[in-house]
C-alpha cells in the first residue's frame, strides 16, 4: 500500500476513534461501572489507539521520506526530486533555479455540498507537519488522559464544591461527573485533529469552532461557580470576535477564488476526463512564478470588477497582468490573510483578544494542560503556518508586532501573579506569542518548531501544577514553599519543564528542547531585525521576553519548592500525588528534554518539519505588497548561520541566565527584597498586578456599553411592549369574563334547567311506583271512567246525534 | 209512578219488562264492577285472580248478549256466532292466564311467605 492512500486512512481512523469514544460515552457514559468509572477507560484506550495509529503513519512517513539535514542555498528541492505525490502540475521545469513545493497528500472523504466552482468538502492535506502535529496531539492527550484518570477521581462520588455558596450558607452538593469529563476530553481530541487533517479552510472552520465548545464546556466544568461559568463564557466571545474576523477572511478567498483547498485538487472535467483545479496555494504561489507571491487572477478581477464589466469577455485574461501591475487586488489578500489571522489570534490568545486565556485556568488542571496550553491554543499558530503560503509580507509583519506585543504584555504580567495556573497561563499567552512573531519574521520551522516542544514542556509545566494543587488544595504561591522535599517527582519534573521553557542549555553544545526552539526564533528575529532596521524593536521584544521568561518561571519554581513552608497548615497536608498522575510527568519531563534534539543521520523535529516548508518561502523575499513598503522577508537558513547564531544563541543564553539569577536572588537568596522592589516601583507593580487594566478596559469599552445597551432595550420592553401586550391580556381577559357569565347563566343555566326539571318531575312521578297491585287497579279503573266521561263529553254532539 | 220512577233511576224501568239484550247487559256490567271491585280490595293475590276472571266473564256475557239473533241485520249472511266464538277465545285465554298467574303466585309465595299482595312492592320507585 503506498503511503498516498495509506495515510490518509491511518490518519482518518486516528481521527474517527475519539469520536466514537464521545458518542458511546455520551450515550452510555453513566452505565459504564460504578459513576461512570470506566469512562476514563473507554477515552484512553481510544486515544491510544490514535496515538499507535498516528505512529504508524509517522514511521510510514520516515520511510519514505526520511528526515535529513536540509541542503540550504540554490539547490532546494534536489533532496526531494523523486518523491512526489501531488505531481500534477508541479513537473515543470523552472529552471536552473528550480523551487519544489512540499511533499504533501490530499484529497476528499465526502463532499458536502457543490455548486458550480464551490465546493465544501470533508479532506485531507497530510505533509509532515500534520503528521508530527497528530503525534504530538495524541501523545499529550494520552498523558493527559492517563493523568486525568487520577486527577478526577473526587468526581467519581458525590462532589461538595467548597466555591459554591448557596443561598442558605451551605455548600453544594452535587453528583459526580466523572464520564462527562471524558466525553468532553474525547470530543475535543476529536475536533483538534480534524483542525489538523483538513484539506480546506472550511474543515478548519467547522473543527475550529467545536474545538471552541469543547473548550466552552470544559472551562464550564464546574459550571455551578460563577467565575467558571464566566470564563467558558468569556472565552467562548472572545473566540466569537476572532472568528468574525475569520469569516470575513473566509468570504474573501470564497467570494474571489472560489475554493477552500489548500491543495490541488482532480475534479472532473467536461469531458469526462479528471482535470487539476489549483487550491489556494498553487493560486497564490503559481508554479510558473517560481512559487512566489503574486496577487490571484481571481482576486485581481474581483477587485477590478468595474474594469472587467468594461472590458469585452475575451480581453479579460489578456489584461489581468496590467490590473495586477496597478495594484488591484492586493488588499484583498491582505484582508483575507490578516481576517484569517483574527481567528488564529482569537484561538491563540494573541493581543488584543488574549484576556480570555487565564480567565480559562477555572476548568480542570488536566484541561488546562492539554487545551489551553498544549493544543487548542496551538491550533492558531498551527493555522497561521499551515495557511503561510497565503500570507504576504505586510500580513506577517501585522503577526510579527501582535505577536511582539502578547509576549511582551503577557510576560510582564506573569511576573507579579500569585495564582500558579495564572503565571503558567500568562507564560502561555507569552509563549504562543513567540510562535507568531516568529512565523512573522518568516521563521516558519521556527514558530511550528517552538510549537512543538512548547506543547510538551508546558503540559508538564500544568500537570505539574496540578499536581501540586492537588496536593495543597489551592492556588496560591505565597501559602506554598518547601515543597521540593514532600514532592520530589513533581518538583523535579517542574524543574525540567522550567529549564526547557527558558531555553536551558549550554551554548552551542546540548540543551533542553527549548533552547533548540527559542534560539531559532531569536536568530530569525535578528536575521529579521538587520534585514529591516525600521522593526529591530521585534528583536529586542523576543531578547526582553526570553528574559522576562526566565524570571518568572524560577519566581514561580523558588516560590513553590524552594526555602521553607510559608503556610504550615498546607505544607502539612501535602504529599506526593499518586502514581497515575506521576508517569505521565516523567514521560513528558523526558520529551521536554528530547524533542528538540537532532539524531545523528539528521532525524529531527526541525529537519521534519523543513520538508513541509511552503513552496516558495525557502529564500529571502522582498515585499511589501499592500503598504508600498519594502520589507525583507530573510531566508531562515541564513539564521543558522554565522554571527547571527552565534549573537543570538548568547544573547538567549545571557538572558536567560540573568533572569534565573535575578529569581534566585529574590526568591531563592532573599539578597534582594521582593516588597521593596514592589514599593519603589509602585505604580508600575499595581499596573501590573491589574493586568494592565485589560479587563477593566474592556469592562468599561463593551460590556458596560452592552449593559446600557440592554437596559435601554429592556425599558422600551418593560416600558412600552409589555404595558401594551398586557392591556391587549387585560382587553382580552374583559372579554372572556362577559363570554363566561353568558355561557354560565345563559346557556348553561339552560341545560341546567332542563335538566333539574326533568329530575324532579321524575322524583314527583316516582312517588306513584309504590309497587301496592290494587292501587294501580284503582287507577286503571278511575282512568277508564275518566277516559269514558272524557269520551262522552268530547264526543258529545255525535253521541247525541 | 213507574214512569217517574223511571226517570229518576235510568234501569229501573227493565224490571218491568220482558228479558232483553239490555237486561244482559247490566249482568255483565254488575259481573264487571264486581270483579273490579274484588281486584282492587282483596289483599290476597287469589282473591285477585278471581276478580280477574270475574272481569273476564263480565265481558264474555256482553259478547255473547251482542250476539243475540235479534240484533243481527236484515238479509245478513253471517253464521251469527261471532260472539260465543270470541267468547270461547277469552275463556281459552282466561285458562292461559290464570296458569301463568298462578305459576306467579306459586313463587311469590315461595320467596316471600305470604300470598298478600301488598307486600309485593319490590319493584316500588
Amino acid at each position: 500500500m503506498d503511503l498516498a492512500s495509506q495515510l490518509p486512512q491511518l490518519l482518518g481512523l486516528a481521527w474517527l476513534l475519539p469520536l466514537a469514544s464521545f458518542v458511546l460515552i455520551l450515550f452510555f457514559g453513566p452505565r459504564m461501572g460504578p459513576h461512570g468509572r470506566n469512562a476514563a477507560w473507554v477515552a484512553t484506550a481510544a486515544i491510544v489507539t490514535s496515538l499507535v495509529l498516528s505512529l504508524v503513519a509517522f514511521v510510514s512517513w520516515l520511510g519514505v521520506h526520511p528526515a535529513v539535514a536540509a541542503h540550504h542555498g540554490g539547490d532546494h528541492g534536489a533532496a526531494h526530486a523523486g518523491d512526489h505525490a501531488d505531481a500534477a502540475g508541479h513537473d515543470a521545469d523552472h529552471g536552473s533555479h528550480a523551487v519544489q513545493p512540499p511533499v504533501a497528500y490530499s484529497g476528499d472523504w465526502y463532499t458536502l455540498y457543490e455548486a458550480g466552482r464551490l465546493k465544501l468538502s470533508i479532506g485531507w492535506y497530510i505533509d509532515s507537519l500534520t503528521i508530527l502535529m497528530f503525534v504530538v496531539v495524541t501523545f499529550i492527550a494520552t498523558c493527559i488522559h492517563v493523568y486525568a484518570s487520577g486527577y478526577m477521581h473526587d468526581e467519581l462520588h458525590e462532589v461538595t464544591d467548597h466555591e459554591v455558596h448557596l443561598t442558605d450558607g451551605s455548600h453544594l452538593h452535587r453528583p459526580g461527573r466523572f464520564p462527562r469529563f471524558f466525553q468532553a476530553l474525547s470530543l475535543f481530541c476529536f475536533s483538534m485533529m480534524g483542525i489538523l487533517i483538513a484539506g480546506n479552510l472550511a474543515m478548519v472552520f467547522i473543527f475550529w469552532e467545536l474545538v471552541g465548545i469543547c473548550s466552552w464546556f470544559l472551562i464550564g466544568f464546574y459550571y455551578e461557580r460563577k467565575s467558571a461559568s464566566n470564563a467558558a463564557n468569556k472565552a467562548f466571545l472572545f473566540n466569537r470576535v476572532g472568528d468574525f474576523g475569520m469569516l470575513i477572511g473566509l468570504m474573501a478567498l470564497w467570494g474571489a477564488l472560489g475554493t477552500l483547498h489548500f491543495a490541488d485538487s482532480q475534479v472532473p472535467g467536461p469531458d469526462g476526463q479528471p482535470v487539476s483545479r489549483p487550491g489556494l496555494f498553487s493560486l497564490v504561489r503559481p508554479a510558473e512564478t517560481g512559487h512566489a507571491l503574486r496577487v490571484p487572477d481571481g482576486m485581481v478581477k474581483f477587485a477590478a470588477a468595474e474594469k472587467v464589466a468594461k472590458t469585452a469577455p475575451g480581453d479579460v485574461a489578456g489584461k489581468v497582468d496590467a490590473w495586477r501591475a496597478e495594484g488591484f487586488g492586493k488588499w484583498l489578500l491582505f484582508i483575507a490573510g490578516v481576517g484569517i489571522f483574527c481567528g488564529c489570534a482569537g484561538k491563540s490568545a494573541q493581543f488584543p483578544l488574549f484576556v480570555w486565556l487565564p480567565d480559562a485556568m477555572e476548568g480542570p488542571t488536566p484541561v488546562s494542560a492539554l487545551v489551553h496550553s498544549a493544543t487548542m491554543v496551538a491550533a492558531g499558530v498551527y493555522l497561521v503556518g499551515r495557511f503561510f503560503p497565503v500570507l504576504t509580507p505586510d500580513v506577517l509583519l501585522v503577526i510579527a508586532y501582535i505577536g511582539a506585543i502578547t509576549l511582551f504584555i503577557a510576560a510582564t504580567i506573569a511576573l507579579v501573579a500569585n495564582d500558579i495556573k495564572r503565571v503558567l497561563a500568562y507564560s502561555t499567552v507569552s509563549q504562543l506569542g513567540y510562535m507568531m512573531l516568529a512565523l512573522g519574521v518568516g521563521g516558519w520551522v521556527a514558530g511550528l518548531f517552538h510549537l512543538v516542544t512548547h506543547a510538551f514542556f508546558k503540559s508538564l509545566l500544568f500537570l505539574c501544577s496540578g499536581s501540586v494543587i492537588h496536593a495543597c488544595h489551592t492556588n496560591d504561591m505565597r501559602k506554598m514553599g518547601g515543597l521540593a522535599k514532600v514532592m520530589p517527582y513533581t518538583a523535579g519534573t517542574m524543574l525540567v519543564g522550567c529549564l526547557a521553557i527558558i531555553g536551558a542549555g549550554i551554548p552551542f553544545v546540548i540543551g533542553l528542547s527549548g533552547y533548540y526552539s527559542k534560539d531559532s526564533i531569536l536568530a530569525q528575529a535578528l536575521s529579521f531585525s538587520q534585514a529591516n532596521p525600521r522593526h529591530s524593536i521585534l528583536f529586542l521584544a523576543v531578547a526582553g521576553g526570553a528574559f522576562l521568561t526566565a524570571f518568572y518561571m524560577f519566581r514561580l519554581w523558588f516560590m513553590t519548592f524552594a526555602g521553607t513552608p510559608r503556610d504550615h497548615h498546607v505544607a502539612e497536608h501535602a504529599h506526593e500525588s499518586p502514581q497515575v498522575m506521576v508517569m505521565p510527568l516523567l514521560v513528558l519531563a523526558v520529551l521536554a528534554v528530547v524533542a528538540g534534539w537532532t539524531l545523528p543521520g539528521g532525524f529531527g523535529i526541525a529537519n521534519l518539519l523543513e520538508q513541509s516548508r511552503p513552496a516558495g518561502t525557502t529564500e529571502t523575499v522582498q515585499g511589501g505588497f499592500a503598504f508600498g513598503q519594502t520589507l525583507t522577508v530573510p531566508a531562515e537558513y541564513l539564521s543558522h548561520e554565522g554571527t547571527i547564531h552565534v549573537t543570538a544563541t548568547m544573547t538567549a543564553f545571557a538572558t536567560a541566565l540573568g533572569g534565573v539569577l535575578l529569581a534566585a536572588a529574590m526568591y531563592l537568596w532573599r539578597v534582594i527584597s521582593p516588597a521593596a522592589i514592589a514599593t519603589i516601583f509602585r505604580p508600575v507593580f499595581i499596573f501590573l498586578a491589574n493586568r494592565w487594566y485589560f479587563d477593566e478596559l474592556y469592562h468599561a469599552l463593551f460590556v458596560v456599553p452592552a449593559h446600557r445597551l440592554a437596559a435601554v432595550a429592556s425599558g422600551i420592553d418593560q416600558g412600552l411592549i409589555d404595558p401594551f401586550i398586557n392591556g391587549l391580556a387585560w382587553t382580552a381577559r374583559q372579554v372572556a369574563g362577559i363570554d363566561a357569565w353568558i355561557d354560565r347563566t345563559l346557556v348553561d343555566g339552560l341545560g341546567h334547567a332542563t335538566a333539574s326539571a326533568t329530575w324532579s318531575a321524575g322524583l314527583e312521578l316516582k312517588k306513584l311506583q309504590t309497587g301496592s297491585l290494587r292501587q294501580y287497579v284503582m287507577f286503571i279503573a278511575a282512568g277508564t271512567v275518566a277516559l269514558f266521561v272524557l269520551a262522552s263529553i268530547v264526543f258529545r254532539s255525535s253521541l247525541a246525534g | 209512578m213507574n214512569i217517574v220512577v223511571a226517570s229518576a233511576v235510568p234501569l229501573l224501568g227493565l224490571i218491568t219488562e220482558p228479558v232483553s239484550v239490555a237486561h244482559y247487559l247490566v249482568v255483565g256490567a254488575i259481573l264487571f264492577v264486581s270483579g273490579v271491585v274484588c281486584m282492587a280490595m282483596k289483599r290476597n293475590a287469589l282473591g285477585v285472580l278471581m276478580g280477574i276472571e270475574l272481569v273476564l266473564n263480565g265481558a264474555n256475557v256482553n259478547f255473547v248478549a251482542f250476539a243475540s239473533p235479534y240484533l243481527q241485520g236484515e238479509g245478513s249472511r253471517s253464521l251469527g256466532l261471532d260472539g260465543q266464538v270470541i267468547a270461547l277465545f277469552v275463556i281459552l285465554l282466561a285458562a292461559a292466564e290464570a296458569a301463568v298467574a298462578l305459576a306467579i303466585t306459586l313463587n311469590f309465595y315461595n320467596n316471600h311467605a305470604t300470598v298478600d299482595v301488598d307486600r309485593a312492592d319490590d319493584l316500588k320507585g
